[in-house]
């Protein structure tokens, strides 16, 4: 079953074409790795498929209503915005905003939620620190477990990787290749094209606003791709320990 | 959320009860607790229903409303320094109240006064919203409060100062700094609808506002309209403020220290906040009022200075504080 | 102009200091008198001899608080600013203790005499004023009959009486006047017994609305509302102010007879009359 469909998607920002035609669908239990250079135009993908951006074209869950929308995904927005000195427990609980109406107590099913939210993301020590006082990685893991504890189809999630140390970089992107190996989806952008290589089912290539490549890791990550989008030169083979890729060179 | 809202509720009864029984006339409180109940007809029971039960009940609905109106927006502008005295919008209220009883609104129009009031204080909010909206630095609150503080105030001024009549010069102290001193149930009856729809909205936000700790992006993709949500806290403010300040004047920091105190106490959860911080605002201007009358019983003190000594401090500290975010 | 007419709390507020007091050598008999104060502009208008006097205030022309605004149009108007008043050469100018002491100094230093009035807190000091006013201008005799008929008229006024109502005067911000004030000495020869005194209000002060409610006064005398709103007058319409006015005597009367040390306080004796006559049903 499609999670998302994006058809003819574009959008302009201040009279400048950011996204131009964007299509694709995601279905049940992908893990789509977004890639591309700085400017691609992958965070107002992600944010225009969300209907978090005014756009011409559809994205099933654009047109959902807010509720609706709120159950069908998660977004974890590149900003890693904590407002207030909330503990890390009570900020994953606001995950379940949507499941819950104004006012509700959260019930059996929100702990167990916020619980395997938290196992997921090995924050059990930290659940009772507050969380603005958390080291950068540590808040990062926390917005992802928030994200995870909304429990929904799928997840959208902006560079979530970025920023934290390389064993939090694959435990992060293991939870999300998890999260697909289970029926559930998640589109993630990704700077690092060897994580993205590994964990990923699926890559999307954005390059100018448009899609360059789409499809599996090995076809999408071509020389010529390298070249033409990213301007650079790489190692890629798939080794026994699953698909290895280094970046050589710029061009 | 329990224990907070126990204290903070014991609190707001008790110090409810210790105002009723102050006055400059010495009566047993016991003496007056029962002429306010029972109805002998004495003076007794006039001075206690007329005098000091509207006084108790409006610094109890003008510290409530400072106390939520200063959470919400707190929670909206995800910044700890907005209060609606400091930002501009109760000066912009008692613009709007002294422009209603300068032209005579006030008398001839029912509601005339608080409804100039609302108008005065959703022009200030509108304003502050819309140069320091959610985006908007702490130096762009601080300045537009600034800016919307000074303009009121000086407009306020030349409007008095235009009045033929002699003593409206002398009222700008009023407007500025608040007093709850000989106000009668009339003064209630005016505030009380307003502050009671204002009071209901602001507290129907918490959802939203839980949501917005994580951002505008986040809350949006977590069902949270913020269109709605930036209306109703508008619109809530505004009854609120509006309505206290065009019986009780502007008083400033409340909004600002009854949060910042309580924060802790709720786990810093903004929708926790709101109901906290209302009852919290009722403590501090009950309290506030009972100091002024105590301090100084003989003068007219006004309820201003005493908010803002204690106040004025706190908002030097959170300014030093968050002063890496400032520059 | 607003500070100057405030009504009769401003003026009593404030602390007597014994007057006039002369600066310069003041010419014996002056012949271009500027004032620049409301009482002394309505001491002057009474005393002053044809074309001495050339210039009064324009609070003078404030029927709120003046008793002489007709005669005052027969003057030139100033604003008690030192330009203004010093291109009139005036050869002495008479103010009040309490008008701007800058404006006062700087005619001084321009080499113009200053008289300084203070106001009247009793009606022995109403006597006194017109004195003062009479040896400035060198109009001794007419002040003389002044006084004397100014001791007349009050001596038939201040018939003993044995009954005396309370009563409470009580004004914009709840300020009241007690007896030790020329408001209060007007009470007092109308044949009221001011309830300020018994409540610790000797002088000029804020009285409690409570404390006022309590003492349930016979009559409540407050001063007439000044054109245009304020707050302060609000507090005249408290409910419980009405609940002290209902089924009770009460005046309110204009400040423009009550504020200033004239002969017209005689006549805010008398408009209490009929004030006292109700309540003790004396002729």
């Amino acid at each position: 079953m499609s999670l998302l469909r994006v058809e003819h998607l574009s959008v302009t920002l201040r009279n400048r074409p950011v996204l131009r035609d964007v299509s694709f669908d995601v279905e049940e239990g992908e893990c789509v790795g977004l890639i591309g250079p700085n400017g691609a135009g992958k965070s107002t993908l992600m944010r225009a498929a969300l209907g978090l951006v005014a756009h011409e074209g559809q994205s099933s869950i654009a047109v959902m209503r807010d509720a609706d929308r709120a159950r069908a995904a998660a977004w974890m927005p590149q900003m890693r915005e904590i407002a207030w000195p909330v503990t890390v427990d009570t900020l994953v609980m606001l995950g379940r905003i949507p499941h819950m109406a104004g006012g509700q107590k959260p019930g059996a099913e929100d702990h167990a939620r916020v619980d395997a939210a938290i196992a997921a993301t090995g924050l059990e020590a930290f659940r009772q620190r507050t969380a603005t006082r958390l080291s950068g990685g540590e808040q990062a893991r926390v917005l992802i477990a928030r994200a995870l504890a909304q429990d929904t189809p799928l997840i959208v999630a902006d560079e979530p990787v970025a920023g934290l140390d390389p064993a939090h970089q694959i435990s992060t992107m293991e939870t999300f290749a998890k999260l697909a190996r289970d029926g559930r989806s998640v589109i993630v952008s990704l700077h690092d094209l060897g994580l993205a290589a590994r964990h990923c089912t699926r890559l999307i290539i954005l390059s100018e606003g448009r899609i360059a490549a789409d499809g599996a890791p090995a076809d999408v990550l071509t020389l010529d791709s390298l070249r033409d989008v990213f301007g650079i030169t790489a190692y890629f083979r798939d080794t026994d320990q699953g698909p290895v890729f280094q970046p050589l060179s710029v061009i | 959320m329990a224990r907070p809202a126990l204290w903070l509720s014991l609190l707001t009864v008790g110090l409810f009860v210790i105002a009723l029984t102050l006055g400059p006339a010495q009566i047993g409180p016991f003496e007056s607790l029962g002429a306010l109940i029972v109805d002998d007809s004495s003076p007794l029971t006039m001075v206690m229903r007329e005098i000091r039960l509207p006084r108790a009940i409006l610094a109890v609905l003008v510290g409530a409303s400072l106390g939520l109106s200063g959470a919400a927006m707190q929670g909206y502008l995800r910044n700890p320094l907005a209060e609606p005295g400091l930002i501009g919008v109760s000066g912009a209220a008692a613009l709007g109240a002294v422009l209603a009883i300068q032209t005579g609104v006030a008398a001839t129009v029912t509601l005339g006064l608080p409804l100039m009031a609302l108008a005065g204080a959703l022009i200030g909010v509108l304003l502050i919203l819309a140069l320091a909206g959610p985006r908007g630095s702490s130096l762009t609150l601080i300045l537009a409060g600034i800016a919307i503080s000074a303009l009121s105030g000086a407009l306020t001024s030349l409007v008095l100062n235009l009045s033929p009549n002699p003593f409206a010069a002398s009222e700008i102290m009023f407007w500025m700094m608040g007093s709850l001193a000989d106000r009668s149930m009339t003064h209630v009856w005016i505030a009380l609808p307003f502050v009671l729809v204002g009071g209901g909205v602001l507290l129907s936000l918490g959802r939203g506002l839980d949501a917005l700790t994580l951002g505008e992006d986040a809350a949006s993709a977590m069902g949270i309209r913020l269109t709605r949500l930036r209306l109703v806290l508008v619109l809530g403010t505004a009854c609120v403020i509006g309505a206290t300040t065009a019986v009780a004047g502007a008083i400033g920091f409340v909004g600002l220290v009854v949060p910042h105190i309580l924060r802790p106490l709720v786990g810093a959860r903004p929708s926790r906040l709101l109901w906290a911080s209302a009852l919290g605002g009722a403590v501090m201007v009950l309290a506030a009022d009972i100091a002024v009358r105590l301090i100084l019983p003989e003068r007219d003190l006004k309820l201003g200075v005493v908010t803002a000594l204690v106040g004025a401090p706190l908002f030097l500290h959170l300014i030093y504080k968050t002063r890496s975010q400032l520059g | 102009m607003l500070r100057a007419c405030a009504g009769p709390f401003v003026i009593a507020a404030t602390v007597a200091v014994a007057l006039p007091a002369m600066s310069q050598d003041m010419p014996e008999r002056p012949e271009r008198v500027v004032s620049v104060n409301l009482c002394t502009d309505q001491l002057a208008m009474m005393l002053a001899a044809e074309g001495q006097l050339i210039s009064v205030s324009d609070v003078a022309l404030d029927p709120q608080v003046s008793a002489m605004t007709e005669e005052a149009q027969k003057y030139r108007i100033n604003y008690a600013l030192a330009e203004d008043i010093y291109l009139m050469q005036p050869d002495l100018v008479i103010a009040g203790s309490y008008s701007a002491q800058a404006t006062l100094d700087m005619l001084e230093r321009l080499g113009i005499p200053v008289a300084r009035f203070a106001p009247a807190y009793s009606l022995a000091e109403v006597r006194d004023r017109m004195a003062q006013m009479g040896d400035l201008l060198g109009q001794q005799e007419a002040a003389d009959a002044m006084i004397a008929d100014f001791d007349a008229r009050l001596a038939a006024l201040r018939a003993e009486v044995d009954e005396r109502p309370t009563a409470a005067l009580y004004y914009a911000n709840g300020y009241t006047s007690g007896d030790k004030t020329l408001s209060g000495e007007i009470l007092a020869a109308a044949g009221f017994e001011n309830i300020a005194g018994t409540l610790g209000f000797p002088s000029f002060g804020r009285i409690p609305l409570e404390v006022l409610a309590l003492a349930q006064p016979d009559a409540l005398v407050t001063s007439r509302p000044y054109p245009g709103a304020s707050r302060s007058e609000a507090i005249l319409d408290h409910p419980v102010v009405e609940a002290l006015r209902e089924g009770r005597a009460d005046a309110s009367f204009s400040d423009k007879d009550w504020v200033c040390g004239t002969p017209y306080v005689l006549r805010a004796i008398e408009s209490l009359r009929p004030l006292r006559n109700a309540l003790t049903k004396e002729p």
